[in-house]
């Protein structure tokens, strides 16, 4: 096992990774940009069409008795 | 040196009919619990339902060596007693009590005059009930964090299973339940962590050991919430559903006063060996990482405590540091301990973790070949996650559940421009945890593969009708799938059979979890088809 200091040093890597994707091939940065906007509109469409709808009211009404 | 131990997890779940504003909770809930026994026709066969033996329940008793006298307890505290709907009740409701109709002789397609079920022993070796105004789910005991994730999932699974029942059901409202633990108008509800520990450990340790952790322990499983404050009158994100209702350091209250340590004493097992910290701190989680986390971390800080190898550090302030960790998605505040020194809540962790790090290395059972098989990934994933961490909450969308939930919120707010306070990030907040996957958006994300997993669906399927293989929860669960129609009751550390033709009742206790696994009692099971014979052989008493 590392120690602790050696694994915080690890940040800055670890930092660099995300910035890639960690899941997605490597792909032309802007080829890549572009797909990742599309997905988060695509999951943003898809989240609009199944939230209830009248938030406010619906919100509103969701009120509980005491619990632990 | 482990993560590894008996442990398990409660989910009371947020309950609503929107289409029938005022309903009673009580009577909502129990319609969930009845709904499933419907599904299952497991209860159905076994003729009533499988009661809950309270003789063993001590709500009362203090950890610190003392008990509550019951007059001077709240009612809602007194959880040695059924909660029963009272035939007023019921009947405000427009349900009609028929207490001379027996459940057995339900039609399972949709009568449902008859009695309402309020708690049920399942087949996983689970509890589902009535826990006051919300169904809850208890899961059965497992021996290790990943099960633990498991078996808490399975109940998300069981309690969908009453929701669709209850869908298809005419002249039942639709109930939606939600997996969180706040309705934002000054109102939480709980979900549970249980470990066992071993008696001798002084309670005091395991409070000055703890408090820091907990305190702290929002960042890697806070489930996260739109709203400050017990109503969530101030705008704002933060990271955990549950910080905002703590008010004490320490005592025996879960519903008023909430402590970040509780010292409910009831150790449901041998009471001169064990004990079970009951911990009410923790958010319920959807996402696995945050659940695994929750489980495996508290499980090794434990450990630690037993060793006397937990880090030794005092906040000044606890249930003030609490919230103000919960409130910092910035990551960037400082808490004060007592020996004047400032730590951030991420700082804090991080001791944990490296103490963790050196407690399991003098065993080796944290190693990646040769362990325990669950110390080494609990270890790995919380430095994993305190690193993303610390490049931002984005960095661990993927991961934590407060993070996750964030980032959606975020992107939201990008989109369209929203104040904290707009009602469309409340409805997010609360349709996170919707446990119907077309409705959830915990769902919506994991399935479109932007949340980690770590155990399937398959996984989770199977749990929910089969028991852990290495803990009592086996014996519980194998009695109800076998022999249901003759378990009149059952808790934690009993299983109470009425065999037809025997006037007495026979009590079989379960008091050791690490025993009636398994290894001890599956043959026993395969060999025996009537639960008689299977009853003497246990008992060892020639019929």
């Amino acid at each position: 096992m590392m120690a602790g200091q050696e694994q915080k040093n690890t940040a800055g890597r670890t930092e660099e990774e995300e910035a890639h994707g960690d899941s997605t091939p490597p792909a032309p940065a802007t080829a890549q940009s572009t797909a990742a906007t599309e997905g988060l509109d695509d999951l943003l469409d898809e989240i609009d069409g199944v939230l209830e709808s009248n938030a406010e009211e619906f919100v509103r009404g969701f009120v509980q008795k005491g619990g632990q | 040196m482990t993560a590894v131990r008996v442990m398990g997890a409660e989910t009371e779940y947020g309950i609503h009919a929107p289409s029938a504003p005022g309903s009673n909770a009580t009577w909502l809930s129990s319609q969930v619990v009845h709904a499933y026994a419907l599904v299952t026709g497991e209860r159905a066969a076994g003729g009533a339902e499988a009661r809950w033996d309270y003789t063993d329940e001590d709500p009362l008793a203090d950890a610190r060596g003392w008990s509550m006298p019951r007059e001077l307890a709240y009612p809602s505290q007194l959880t040695d007693r059924p909660d029963e709907l009272t035939a007023a009740q019921i009947a405000l409701e427009g349900g009609e009590p028929d207490p001379d109709r027996d459940p057995a002789n339900l039609d399972p397609e949709g009568d449902r005059t008859g009695p309402l079920m309020m708690n049920m022993v399942l087949g996983n070796g689970a509890r589902l009930y009535v826990d006051h105004a919300h169904p809850e789910y208890s899961s059965p005991e497992v021996t290790n964090p990943r099960d633990a994730v498991v078996w808490d999932a399975a109940g998300d699974q069981v309690v969908l299973a009453a929701v669709r029942q209850i869908a298809r059901t005419p002249g039942l409202p639709d109930i939606s339940l939600y997996k969180n633990n706040t309705d934002n108008k000054s109102v939480s509800y709980g979900s549970h962590e249980n470990y066992l520990m071993p008696r001798q450990v002084p309670f005091s340790d395991i409070v000055s050991g703890l408090t820091p952790f907990f305190v702290t322990r929002a960042l890697i499983c806070g489930a996260g919430r739109v709203g400050l404050g017990q109503d969530g009158a101030e705008s704002g994100f933060q990271l955990s559903q549950r910080a905002d209702f703590f008010e004490a350091e320490v005592g025996l209250e879960t519903t008023i006063r909430r402590p970040i340590i509780n010292t409910r004493d009831e150790p449901h097992a041998t009471a001169e060996k064990y004990r079970r910290l009951h911990v009410i701190i923790g958010d319920a989680n959807l996402s696995q990482v945050s659940n695994f986390l929750k489980f495996g971390t508290t499980s090794l800080v434990l450990d630690m405590i037993e060793h006397g190898t937990v880090p030794q550090l005092q906040i000044q302030h606890p249930v003030q540091s609490l919230r103000q960790v919960s409130h910092d998605t910035a990551l960037e505040g400082l808490l004060r301990l007592t020996d004047g020194r400032q730590m951030s809540a991420l700082d804090i962790q991080w001791m944990f973790l490296d103490a963790a790090i050196g407690h399991v290395s003098r065993t080796g059972a944290g190693a990646v070949n040769g362990g325990d098989g669950y110390t080494h990934e609990v270890l790995r994933r919380w430095e994993e996650v305190l690193t993303q961490l610390a490049a931002g909450p984005a960095a661990a969308a993927r991961s934590v559940e407060w993070a996750a939930k964030l980032s959606l919120l975020q992107q939201y707010r990008d989109r369209d421009s929203l104040a904290w306070n707009d009602p469309r990030l409340a409805l997010i907040d609360l349709q996170w945890s919707d446990v119907r996957p077309e409705k959830g958006l915990y769902y919506r994300l994991l399935s479109r593969g932007r949340l980690d997993r770590l155990v399937s669906d398959e996984e989770i399927a199977h749990a929910v009708s089969q028991p852990p293989e290495d803990t009592r929860a086996y014996f519980r669960g194998r009695c109800i799938q076998r022999y249901g129609a003759h378990v009149i009751g059952a808790s934690w550390d009993s299983v109470i059979f009425e065999l037809p033709g025997e006037r007495r009742l026979q009590r079989v206790p379960t008091r050791e979890p690490l025993r009636g696994t398994r290894a001890l009692t599956g043959a026993l099971f395969d060999r025996h088809a009537d639960a008689a014979d299977f009853l003497s052989e246990l008992l060892d008493a020639p019929r």
